[in-house]
């Protein structure tokens, strides 16, 4: 029995939920903040992922990752090594594929909290950066909660875009799902087993205590 | 001296604000006008909320708004205390953070009041370590004014914040912000659209309407302003007799108070003689008469007075305002009807009677 599928799929999970927090709380913070007009346009653009089949996610983004595309060019040019089927290809593919999925519940949660509690910030002699640190980010607790784990789990579900960038090198990019997928193929029924059950078991209980923990959060904000 | 000389022009789909004003540096100035006639977007150009794009606005000595030269001082760099008409207490924080929040970002040689005077002074000792959810609205608020003035502000600005309050939290609360007048030495803006809740507080009063200063002066003089009649509205107009506490006639369950030489009669207040009395009386609780009764009647309060000047006829409705001087200027609205028949005219003697005073409220003990 392979492990190594598992050890990546977390590992992939967790960087992009990284890199996620790191791009989705300013985006979201400005979709919940901006009285520009360019926001329906924003939002609609994040909100693609929902809807594409990953396959045309992953298409596109085999081409923009590839030695010649628009990402992937400049990047072999600077590192000497190529984007697609690679590690650090899925998690590009990843974040953008589970963008929706941290980027909506934080909206959300900036949205909810509105900006009155910032005004009273500022009025106490907090900068933007410091009623951001002390007061919005406190209250969108919950939001953080949510985007933090829709996110892992989303990138742990993901199949179609990783099969079209990553391939499925073993050790390198075959990830939990592609390799169930193999498993079926070669018939392999115990293997797919443990890794579907697996799969199914984490998710659920990660979900319940996502559930049962965000009831208990003392702040209510609405 | 003016603490604060503003300069505002702001321009949304539906409203504008256009005005030039200066603030006395001391004592409560209120900003008074109907809902729409941006008392509140003033308050938040002053505080930096808001930023007109044509804007001077200069404290003291200090420029914070000039956009020729595109100077504008961040909310966070100026010097004030705001109170939002809802208290905005952060929900995650404890009574004790909240007040704490804006005393820690200020530099210790900066706090010119205690963290225990304040607790004192808005009596927050048994709230301290709870959490602002199910406070009542009163003691959120005054939560909220001691959080504002523990960033030792050297303007506090105040955006209706009873209004959210039923009359007896009004009440509850109303003695801390006199209070906080008479103990803090600090100018206070104060946005509301009724001015019975500030009667007691009230030293400048400005009329706004439609987005524009219509008056600015003592209150006194602003409310007994027969032009401003209109804009004030019926439930506002009339005088404010400051008056002193001369005696009780308990059998009665009435109070007299005294103005210059003159004595009025109130319900009974429980004040000791020679306290302060701030009094609200309404133009249309008061009438006129050209001579004394020669019958008794049940008139308490009939006042000697002569006819100052005759409000406009030609406004809408039966009825017209009259300046008088009870010693005190004061206004009385009468139908055109007896106008005509009691031929008033500027000079005249005749008598005014009471029929209702509004509003007492202890100002001081002295």
């Amino acid at each position: 029995m392979d492990w190594q599928p598992v050890w990546i799929t977390l590992q992939l999970a967790a960087t992009t939920v990284c890199v996620l927090l790191l791009i989705g709380t300013p985006v979201a913070w400005w979709l919940a903040h901006t009285p520009s007009r360019a926001r329906v346009w924003v939002e609609a653009v994040v909100a693609l992922p929902l809807v594409l089949p990953p396959t045309v996610l992953g298409f596109y983004l085999l081409i923009a990752l590839g030695a010649n595309g628009v990402i992937g060019g400049p990047f072999q040019s600077i590192t000497g090594s190529s984007l697609a089927f690679t590690f650090t290809g899925l998690v590009i593919a990843s974040t953008l594929y589970s963008f929706p999925f941290v980027v909506q519940p934080l909206q959300g949660a900036f949205e909810a909290s509105g900006k009155s509690y910032l005004e009273a910030a500022w009025s106490l002699r907090a900068s933007k950066w410091d009623a951001f640190i002390s007061v919005a980010s406190p209250l969108a607790v919950r939001g953080y909660l949510t985007a933090v784990v829709l996110g892992f789990a989303h990138t742990l579900g993901e199949f179609g875009v990783v099969l079209m960038v990553g391939g499925n090198i073993p050790g390198k990019t075959k990830v939990v799902s592609i390799a169930i997928y193999d498993h079926v193929e070669a018939l392999e029924y115990p293997q797919a087993h443990l890794f579907s059950g697996g799969l199914l078991l984490f998710s659920f209980a990660v979900l319940l205590v996502v559930y049962a923990y965000n009831r208990r959060l003392p702040v209510h904000v609405s | 001296m003016s603490a604060i000389v503003s300069r505002f022009r702001v321009h949304y789909e539906k409203f504008r604000l256009d005005t030039e004003l200066e603030f006395p540096d001391r004592g409560v100035t209120v900003i008074f006008g109907r809902s729409g006639s941006g008392k509140t977007t003033l308050l938040r150009c002053l505080a930096g909320l808001e930023r007109s794009p044509t804007g001077h606005m200069k404290f003291g000595e200090s420029v914070w708004q000039d956009e020729s030269l595109n100077l504008f001082l961040p909310v966070h760099r100026r010097p004030i205390g705001m109170v939002f008409q809802e208290a905005r207490l952060f929900p995650h924080l404890t009574v004790r953070n909240n007040l704490m929040y804006g005393y820690r970002r200020i530099d210790p040689s900066q706090r010119l009041i205690a963290f225990d005077r304040v607790v004192d002074l808005m009596d927050l000792h048994p709230l301290l370590d709870r959490r602002p959810q199910g406070l009542s609205g009163g003691e959120q608020q005054r939560i909220a004014i001691g959080r504002a003035l523990l960033t030792s502000p050297k303007l506090l600005l105040m955006d209706e914040p009873l209004s959210n309050l039923d009359a007896e939290r009004k009440q509850d609360i109303l003695p801390f912000l006199i209070r906080l007048k008479e103990e803090m030495r600090l100018p206070i803006v104060y946005v509301t659209h009724s001015l019975e809740e500030v009667l007691q507080l009230m030293d400048t009063l400005v009329l706004l309407q439609d987005g524009r200063r219509v008056a600015t002066g003592p209150a006194n003089e602003v409310l007994s302003r027969l032009d401003l009649a209109e804009t004030a509205g019926p439930s506002v107009v009339g005088s404010v007799l400051t008056t002193t506490v001369a005696g009780h006639e308990n059998e009665f369950s009435l109070t007299r108070v005294q103005y210059r030489d003159r004595f009025l009669y109130i319900p009974e207040q429980p004040l000791a003689v020679g306290s302060r009395l701030r009094l609200h009386l309404l133009a249309r609780d008061i009438s006129i008469a050209l001579g004394k009764p020669e019958t008794p009647n049940s008139v308490l309060n009939m006042l000697p007075a002569t006819v100052l000047e005759i409000g406009p006829t030609d406004t809408p409705g039966s009825s017209v305002n009259i300046k008088l001087d009870v010693g005190e200027p004061i206004l009385a609205t009468i139908t055109r009807k007896s106008l005509a028949h009691l031929k008033l005219k500027p000079g005249m003697k005749v008598y005014a009677s009471v029929k209702a005073v509004r509003m007492v409220h202890e100002i001081e003990e002295n």
